[in-house]
């Protein structure tokens, strides 16, 4: 009986009403799945390679939420990790490895240990040192490319095709390709969800909200916090491995600040601390990217406007909009 | 037989003021010690450098006749030392039940655990539940801990102490803020507390610590002037001209 009592209490309260069902979730899962189906029949294919970019960006936006919305760092750096993932797949392209049961695992690898570093050494500070260090060691990335001639240097590198998997040319197509990095992200949402939720998440959390109330109970929040960066990085890294693949063309570009910044844009735009919500602006930013420069090459204009109006109209980002629709609804 | 907590000579200073000026106190297993003393005695430091959150200038603290003099805050908790705070400090955003369960969960097992939902976690929300049980927080387990009144939020401290299964509990004036009402609430509750933990409890309100102390100390400019029973504390002439006449003449 108690336990069932606490089992009660101890579902998140406002879960129900900002999270969709799983029956919504399935829906747009089935959306998407029709998408490449329904450009080709429309005569519109390049929608297909927009979306797969918007899910690519989401996968990153979605990672950096894992650091920025549940462990409150404001990393700026984060389009280094999509820039070595990227690289990871430019480099063992260039020697004539193409598979992804390599590229794959590696640029994780190597992502995952990037953040250990960098973030050892980040997580000692807080708040704008921790803003302004994390900027430093992305930019120390992108140069670091910039400079490295043997691969391209400023001009970035062109792959020899897209990579196989176990041997197969399985994402030739672009909506192979599609369908791949779906799953990807499908799965990344997925698997975050319950990371957060998790007794890591909590204490994640917890560190946060207050700190200083982690260390009274005994726990210290500085491991838990460089393992959401690692993690993070990690998943950063995969969605350079397809931004590569989509491209076939790997680039400095990927990493600079711009690019992190416009992540910060993306999961801010979209609801921190809610997963799904940064995956949405991500699709919002490219999408408004995409009308917005048709009319005008001054389209950033317009883009910060609206990044104003959501900020201060809705606190929660989209996500926490859709909520309030859904709600009311 | 050893105190359980055992402080000598301890000092900390901001360039020339003397916070803690050679504190020496004993805080024998079972006994509530209340420290007391006027506003700007030190209390408050005093509490700070015992629970490791902040470094003393010297002397050394022992619990349970291990040196934790050089141990940081999370390691003092891991050897049983659990505090509250003067100004609440619980996980607003969080439910009452997951602050406590948070707190369980800290001390059993590994936190390094990614894939099963920690709400469903029927042990630490047992142990959580006993601990609100305890502390008269049962039937508000799902509210935001943001919702609750202060009293209440004060009452979620004592329970996420608790939770910690702290040998010592260091309760830093857990009444303050409260009202009357609420005050009787948690002075009946240390009194409970009291019959299983050794608690060294820093508290202006006079009333509540003659009720509750075993032995008192007081404090005046970082100094420990008097300690003993509070009858004998009471009547001592040098703690009636430094604090308690000054209560009476308010």
């Amino acid at each position: 009986m108690s336990t069932l009592v606490a089992r009660m209490a101890a579902a998140p309260p406002r879960r129900r009403a900002i999270l969709p069902g799983a029956a919504l979730a399935g829906l747009a899962l089935a959306a998407l799945a029709a998408l490449p189906v329904a450009a080709d029949a429309a005569g519109l294919p390049f929608l297909v390679v927009i979306a797969t970019r918007m899910m690519i960006f989401g996968l990153a936006a979605l990672s950096l939420d894992l650091v920025l919305g549940y462990g409150a760092m404001v990393s700026f750096g984060h389009a280094a990790f999509i820039g070595l993932g990227a690289y990871a797949v430019g480099i063992l392209d260039a020697h004539g490895i193409r598979d992804l049961a390599v590229q794959a695992p590696v640029a994780a690898l190597v992502c995952a240990l990037f953040a250990l570093v960098t973030g050892a050494i980040s997580l000692r500070t807080r708040g704008v040192y921790f803003i302004m260090i994390t900027l430093a060691f992305g930019q120390m990335a992108y140069f670091f490319m910039v400079s490295l001639a043997a691969y391209g240097g400023d001009d970035g590198l062109p792959l020899a095709g897209r990579s196989t998997l176990f041997g197969m040319r399985l994402i030739e197509g672009d909506p192979a390709l599609f369908y791949a990095v779906l799953a990807v992200l499908a799965v990344a949402l997925l698997g975050l969800r319950r990371v957060v939720a998790s007794r890591f998440g909590r204490v994640l959390r917890g560190s946060r909200d207050n700190a200083v109330r982690m260390q009274a109970i005994g726990v210290s929040p500085l491991p838990y916090r460089l393992t959401a960066y690692v993690i993070a990085g990690a998943i950063a890294g995969l969605a350079g491995v397809l931004l590569a693949n989509q491209a076939e063309f790997v680039s400095p570009a990927y990493m600079s600040w711009q690019r992190s910044g416009e992540l910060i844009v993306m999961v801010v735009l979209g609801g921190m601390g809610t997963l799904i919500g940064p995956v949405m602006g991500a699709a919002a930013l490219i999408a408004l990217e995409e009308v917005l420069a048709h009319y005008s090459d001054h389209w950033r204009l317009g883009l910060g406007l609206m990044l104003v109006a959501v900020v201060l109209l809705s606190r929660g980002g989209l996500a926490g909009l859709a909520a309030k629709l859904g709600r009311r609804a | 037989m050893t105190p359980l907590l055992s402080v000598r000579a301890l000092r900390k200073s901001y360039g020339a003021l003397r916070v803690t000026d050679d504190v020496s106190l004993d805080v024998a297993a079972g006994e509530l010690h209340a420290v007391i003393g006027p506003n700007g005695a030190g209390k408050t430091t005093l509490i700070h450098q015992l629970s490791g959150s902040l470094r003393s200038d010297s002397g050394t603290v022992h619990l349970a006749g291990e040196d934790i003099t050089a141990l940081p805050m999370v390691a003092r908790v891991r050897r049983g030392l659990a505090r509250s705070f003067q100004i609440t400090s619980i996980l607003d955003g969080f439910s009452v039940l997951e602050n406590v369960a948070l707190a369980v969960q800290a001390r059993s097992g590994s936190s390094f655990r990614f894939f099963r939902p920690a709400a469903t976690e029927t042990r630490l929300n047992a142990e959580a539940m006993d601990a609100l049980g305890r502390v008269g927080l049962a039937d508000r387990a799902a509210r935001r801990a943001g919702s609750l009144s202060h009293g209440e939020k004060r009452q979620l401290e004592l329970a996420v102490a608790l939770a910690t299964k702290a040998r010592l509990l260091l309760l830093d004036e857990p009444l303050a803020g409260t009202g009357p009402e609420e005050s009787a609430i948690l002075v009946g509750l240390m009194r409970e507390l009291k019959s299983t933990h050794t608690i060294v409890l820093i508290e202006h309100d006079m009333e509540a610590v003659f009720a509750l102390a075993d032995r008192m100390s007081v404090l005046v400019y970082g100094r420990v002037i008097a300690s003993g029973a509070p009858a004998a504390v009471r009547s001592d002439p040098a703690v009636r001209a430094a604090y308690l006449g000054e209560e009476e003449a308010a």
